[in-house]
């Protein structure tokens, strides 16, 4: 079992690809989009996955619409933002809008695995969470 | 740096004559259109009222001398008819009347002499012996006996002596006799002489053919066809007054003023210089253009001087807007710069990372089994390593440039500024390197908070590192960087060891525009906005420097008021 569904998107297609070898190679189970509409639409076939790791400049729709759009659509994926430009505002509006966490490129990786994992979990007590309050309001349903 | 002095020059110098002139000639025209024409009038009404002024005195004359000459000749008449043929032969009688006349009449009736018909002087009273003298020949004689009275000219007569007689005709005992008595030439002369007015005015009078009956002042000679028109002009006239002006014998313009006497026999001709008559006006005028000419001059000077005054206000308004202008050029650029340097550093850091990202992939990849045994995979693993540091090193170089370059915000709030200082030391840590230059940093831990904007300290900052290590490219050096407080202030230097700066740039270091690096080079403002910017906040920069030891930028800045003042000992 992978570690976690991890969905990739940023609109370098090399750094896409090492990226996703290198951390398939950690057991994470990746899909790759090139941009953020080709993300939301792998998020509406892939229900599965639980993160989205975000690059903020790209063109056409940008890193911080894409969020709002996954937010809105898909408001349990979790999502760890990718800047390569080193605005802490948009690191911080990003957080504002409800992504997990941001990063600045190039990253190192081992730290961008700890907080996928800690993303992942988060997203699951989440379901958990969920499953429990309908299970519990079922069983408490008056036959 | 001055500015081109030749086209500005030339320009300044139209400029300046252009004003000049236009302020002349505003001002001087309607000057000399005042001027102009109020003489010009006045002297048109006053020479007018000289000219009638003139004609009513020689009037009033006469009128006084055709009056004595009536005179006379009534009391003659009166005295013909007063006594008898008898009394009159008697010359004792007529001594006797001779004085009591004189003694009346001031000595004006010189002789009297009783005259027959054929001109023979029966009886005479006087001082001339003429008793019994025979004036048959005489010219007065032979017009006296055709009418009841006669006047003469002056003549000199069997006396010898300039006179004029006259003489009354009376019908006694049927024979014509004439009663003639002499009028005292001196005491007639005297009449006329005494018309004078003015420094040269003179009076005399002629008879129909130009012939002097009085003595006439020295000088005060015209030819003769002055005379003659002036005789033609007079019997032209109503009240037999006239007036010529004109050049006499010596060239001098005269006003010669006449009046028929003794009805047209005589010509009472006045003369004056006509300097002389004109004088009040001529004064006037005078003084008239002296003013004027004094205050053309004083316009002239003023309109020079006030033009060049002026033209040397605009010319510096000018070259500060010029300065203004490259400032504003200036930040423009350094606005572009800070915009293109973002566009940079994020394209840079996307390659970066993706280098990093397929290092980290080899790495990934050299830990699998079958390198496990590969001899230089130390090797390897110490390459990637090294293509990761780098990687990061780049990171911060673009963070580094990218958080320098965003807009500047000018806006103040209490920093410290030495972690402004160490940010920028950091930006320059690369360059100095590379110049040989060692950046030493002694800053003072507890340094108070100043009240500045972070970018524009910065920049102040940067600049003064900047120059320093410009300074120091050549041998390289030391940059000594500190912080300390005094009193209620912030200082902090930044001092080099480098060739120095020369005394006498000491003064303009901080003048826009003023820059020893070569053209392209410097712009001479970097200094200028430190200056302004140190100023702005409230602080003082200053430079100290000794050639061949170094150079010393110190800055002032005042602590921020939310930083409690210093208390003497401990709390």
């Amino acid at each position: 079992m992978p570690i976690a569904q991890v969905l990739l998107v940023d609109d370098e297609v090399p750094f896409v690809e090492t990226m996703t070898k290198r951390l398939s190679k950690r057991d994470l189970q990746v899909v790759a989009a090139f941009s953020g509409k080709e993300s939301l639409e792998k998020l509406q076939e892939i229900p599965e996955i639980e993160v989205v790791i975000l690059d903020v400049k790209m063109p056409e729709m940008d890193g911080i619409e894409a969020l709002r759009e996954i937010k809105r659509n898909f408001p349990l994926t979790e999502v760890i933002m990718l800047t390569g430009h080193a605005t802490v505002e948009t690191g911080i509006e990003g957080m504002k809008l409800g992504a997990f966490d941001y990063l600045m490129k190039p990253c190192d990786i081992e730290n961008l695995l700890a907080k996928v994992k800690a993303a992942a979990a988060k997203k699951r007590s989440h379901d958990e969470k969920i499953i429990a309050a309908r299970l519990k309001e079922i069983t408490s349903r008056r036959p | 740096m001055k500015q081109p002095d030749t086209p500005n020059h030339s320009y300044y110098r139209s400029l300046t004559r252009k004003m000049i002139l236009i302020v002349i000639i505003v001002s001087l025209t309607p000057f000399i259109l005042v001027t102009g024409i109020i003489l010009e009038q006045f002297q048109s009404s006053y020479q007018e009222k000289v000219r009638h002024h003139l004609k009513e005195l020689i009037l009033k004359h006469q009128q006084n001398i055709d009056g004595f000459l009536n005179e006379r000749l009534s009391d003659l008449r009166f005295f013909s008819k007063s006594f008898s043929l008898e009394e009159l032969r008697s010359e004792t009688f007529l001594q006797e009347k001779l004085i009591g006349l004189k003694r009346e009449y001031n000595a004006v009736y010189e002789d009297i002499g009783l005259i027959n018909v054929d001109g023979f002087q029966v009886t005479y009273a006087g001082p001339f012996g003429l008793a019994s003298a025979l004036y048959s020949q005489a010219d007065w004689f032979k017009k006296a006996i055709t009418k009841e009275f006669y006047i003469s000219d002056v003549f000199l007569g069997l006396r010898g002596i300039p006179h004029f007689i006259i003489a009354v005709k009376q019908d006694r005992q049927g024979d014509d006799w004439i009663l003639r008595t002499t009028i005292d030439f001196k005491a007639f002369n005297s009449l006329v002489e005494s018309i004078r007015i003015g420094k040269t005015g003179s009076a005399f009078i002629l008879n129909k053919a130009g012939e002097f009956q009085t003595t006439p002042q020295a000088g005060a000679v015209a030819d003769k066809e002055t005379y003659m028109l002036l005789l033609d002009k007079i019997a032209k006239t109503k009240d037999g007054i006239d007036m010529i002006e004109k050049a006499d014998e010596a060239g001098r313009e005269s006003i010669f003023v006449a009046a028929s006497l003794k009805h047209g026999d005589w010509l009472l001709v006045y003369r004056q210089d006509a300097a002389d008559a004109y004088a009040d006006f001529n004064r006037t005028r005078k003084i008239a253009l002296t003013i004027f000419l004094l205050g053309a001059l004083a316009i002239i000077t003023m309109a020079l001087l006030v033009s060049k005054r002026m033209v040397r206000r605009i010319a510096k308004a000018d070259r500060e807007k010029e300065m203004m202008n490259q400032q504003v050029i200036e930040t423009g650029k350094l606005a572009s710069i800070g915009e293109l340097a973002a566009g940079i550093a994020h394209e840079i850091n996307n390659p970066v990372a993706i280098m990093v990202e397929e290092a980290g992939w080899i790495q990934d990849l050299l830990s699998e089994e079958e390198f496990a045994q590969s001899e230089n995979l130390e090797e390897f693993n110490r390459a990637l390593k090294q293509i990761n540091t780098q990687g990061k090193r780049c990171k911060e170089i673009t963070h580094k440039l990218l958080s320098f370059a965003r807009k500047t915000d000018p806006r103040v709030h209490a920093v410290q500024i030495n972690s402004l200082i160490e940010e920028v030391v950091g930006i320059s840590d690369q360059r100095a390197k590379f110049s040989n230059v060692s950046i030493k940093t002694d800053l003072d831990p507890d340094l108070p908070l100043t009240e500045v904007s972070p970018t524009e300290f910065q920049q102040v900052f940067l600049n003064l590192i900047n120059n320093a290590l410009d300074a120091m490219e050549k041998k390289g050096g030391t940059l000594t960087i500190n912080s300390r407080r005094e009193d209620d202030h912030v200082v902090f230097s930044v001092s080099d060891n480098g060739p120095g700066i020369p005394k006498e740039y000491l003064a303009r270091i901080f003048d826009p525009f003023f820059t020893t690096k070569p053209v392209g080079k410097g712009t001479g403002l970097g200094l200028s906005i430190c200056f302004g910017i140190v100023k702005k906040i409230g602080g003082e920069i200053d430079v100290r420097s000794v050639l061949d030891e170094g150079t010393t930028f110190e800055v002032k800045l005042p602590i921020s008021k939310s930083v409690p003042a210093k208390s003497a000992g401990t709390d």
